[in-house]
């Protein structure tokens, strides 16, 4: 008898002598019904039951009366002369105008830089790195970078943009800031997009005879896109929201002129949030100017959020 | 090229002494083999004896695979696949695939069957058109489809997502067409369409297949061959492998008694 034969019926007496060792097992052992186990475990199943939704509502209670605060502080502040006009030191003719265009521009730069560098650092890491330690070296320190506090990157920023390239407090040292911030976050989801494109389409791209970027281009990229979208929009609204960085920056208190380049000083909402907010011993009001500023943030970020959740819910896996 | 021998010329493949290893476990083991011109030429074995490692060799997938390694070599019309000069994605544009599981890419039905032509630089709509219609028509599946060229492929059932996949590999008028198991997840008669194709296919192409199934082989392939843990226990023409098996191996296995 071959060699090769011999193998086959080798392996077909090792699959029975594992049949009869799982009968063995099972002539060993009677399952009995234990009617107390039984109640105590379903006791115990409802008793978490209403624990658990009990953390739900601690939480939706807190969202509530955060958002009742900010409802009543801001009633009667938030109207269309407060988005339109500029700063003011007297209350009632204070706007945000200024800070929302700063927000506008600091996104006119923290979309395009980390979506370029973000999409391209996934392509790279996913598709082209050979895969080894060094790759999975670099893949795991973005993942910890996109955990590191934000006022570290603020004073990266204020080091690197604001001090060694003398950007100083500019709107170009504020994008370039956040967008370090956000671009492991956006390189990640990016990634994971990617990762999760089947090996099978781009296999039948290669099939074809296409080359590893007409691959990427055609199918990998259209097909994660989604994903890529989704992750990026909740790094954006993460840029939008975030405080420390600009402040480690040295955005300053009043900003009296609209900006018209990326080397102006500027404002932004949540550093608007947080002056005017610090002000309150001084003029009362500016904690309705806070409130009303908070609500058209939020505005702003359940926006982004839902727009996000559209997406994911549109091009749900197709595969 | 100078060619001796008259029978080379119908050779599309001549595989001389290949072995191919996965890191340190050697999946094929010196193969020698014609693949001639205008056959199906049908390879079968157990599951794991290298079908698919020696199907995607042919059109160097394989080396998709970081951890392969291969030596010996594969002419191609003659050309060594694995020149240095080769291209891959020259040799694939000759050498097309179809795959196991339907793979259509989340697009409409005719950008998948024009996805070829496009990454090719063809770029004339009408062209295209045509071409779509010509291929959809070789694979059997114009009149399926052609009121909803536009619809996702997605919305076919599996035997259509394969035989578009067959349109989408002959619209890039490849010289040979490798399948493996294209009918593995098809039910019985979209089974027997792709069967019924491939047998108009071969006027025009050349056909490798791999099947796990001995009927399907008999019933379609000009030759078979037989593989058994990595080694090419038998080649020849399927009326002499199904009705005289030389070596004792195949015989066991089509009639059954292991695999
Ligand atoms: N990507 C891979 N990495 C390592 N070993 C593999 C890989 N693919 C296949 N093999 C091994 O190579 C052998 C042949 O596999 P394959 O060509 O898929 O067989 P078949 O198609 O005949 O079922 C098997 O022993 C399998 O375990
Ligand atoms: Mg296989």
């Amino acid at each position: 008898m071959s060699a090769a034969k011999l193998e086959f019926l080798r392996e077909g007496r090792e699959d029975t002598m594992l049949e009869t060792d799982q009968t063995h097992a099972f002539e060993r052992y009677k399952v009995k019904i234990d009617s107390g186990r039984i109640e105590r475990r379903v006791r115990l199943n409802n008793g978490l039951k209403h624990l658990f939704s009990l953390s739900t509502v601690f939480a939706l209670v807190v969202l509530a009366i955060l958002l009742y605060r900010i409802g009543v502080q801001s009633a009667g502040w938030l109207d269309l002369q407060f988005l339109t006009s500029n700063l003011s030191r007297f209350a009632d003719k204070a706007g945000i105008y200024g800070a929302i265009l700063g927000t506008v521009y600091l996104m006119l730069i923290v979309v395009p830089v980390t979506l370029i560098l973000g999409v391209s650092t996934a392509i790279y890491l996913e598709e082209y790195a050979a895969k080894g330690r060094i790759q999975r070296f670099i893949k795991v320190n973005i993942s910890n970078l996109a955990s590191v506090p934000s006022v570290i990157f603020g004073l990266l920023g204020l080091a690197v943009f604001g001090r060694m390239l003398n950007l100083g407090s500019s709107i170009l040292a504020g994008g370039l800031t956040m967008s370090l911030l956000v671009l492991p976050t956006v390189v990640v989801a990016s990634q994971e997009a990617i990762k999760a494109v089947p090996g099978f389409l781009r296999e039948a791209s290669y099939g074809m005879g296409a080359d590893k970027w007409t691959t990427i281009r055609k199918v990998v990229l259209p097909v994660a896109l989604p994903g890529i979208l989704t992750g990026s929009i909740l790094a954006m609204s993460r840029a939008i929201g975030e405080t420390a960085p600009l402040v480690v920056l040295g955005i300053p208190t009043l900003i009296l002129k609209i900006p018209d380049s990326v080397m102006d000083d500027f404002t932004a909402l949540p550093i608007q949030i947080y002056y005017w907010t610090l002000d309150t011993v001084l003029t009362p009001e500016y904690a309705n100017l806070a409130a009303a500023t908070i609500v058209v943030l939020l505005a702003v970020l359940f926006i982004l959020n839902s727009v996000a959740i559209i997406i994911r819910n549109k091009f749900q896996k197709r595969f | 090229m100078n060619i001796q021998n008259p029978e080379i010329e119908n050779n599309v493949f001549d595989v001389r002494g290949l072995n191919l290893w996965y890191g340190n476990d050697q999946a094929l083991k010196n193969i020698n083999m014609q693949i001639e011109k205008n056959k199906i030429t049908a390879i079968i074995g157990p599951s794991g004896c290298g079908k698919s490692t020696f199907i995607k060799t042919l059109n160097r997938m394989i080396e998709n695979v970081p951890i392969v390694r291969t030596t010996g070599e594969i002419l191609y019309h003659g050309n060594d696949i694995f020149d240095k000069s080769m291209r891959v994605e020259e040799l694939r544009t000759k050498v097309g695939m179809v795959f196991q599981k339907p793979n259509p890419f989340p697009k409409s039905i005719f950008e998948n069957v024009v996805y070829g032509p496009k990454i090719h630089g063809i770029k004339d709509k009408k062209l295209l058109m045509e071409i779509a219609e010509a291929s959809l028509k070789s694979a059997a599946l114009w009149d399926e489809v052609k009121d909803r060229l536009n619809d996702n492929a997605y919305g076919l059932s599996g035997g259509q997502q394969q035989r578009l996949c067959i349109a989408r590999c002959i619209a890039v008028q490849p010289d040979v067409i490798l399948m493996d198991e294209p009918t593995s997840a098809l039910d019985p008669i979209a089974t027997l369409k792709v069967e019924e194709l491939m047998d108009s296919l071969k006027q025009e192409y050349t056909i490798a297949i791999v099947t796990h199934s001995m009927q399907q082989a008999a019933r379609i392939s000009d030759k078979t061959a037989f593989f058994l843990m990595g080694d090419l226990i038998e080649y020849d023409k399927t009326e002499a492998i199904f009705s005289n098996p030389r070596d004792k191996r195949t015989e066991d296995y089509i009639t059954g008694r292991f695999g």
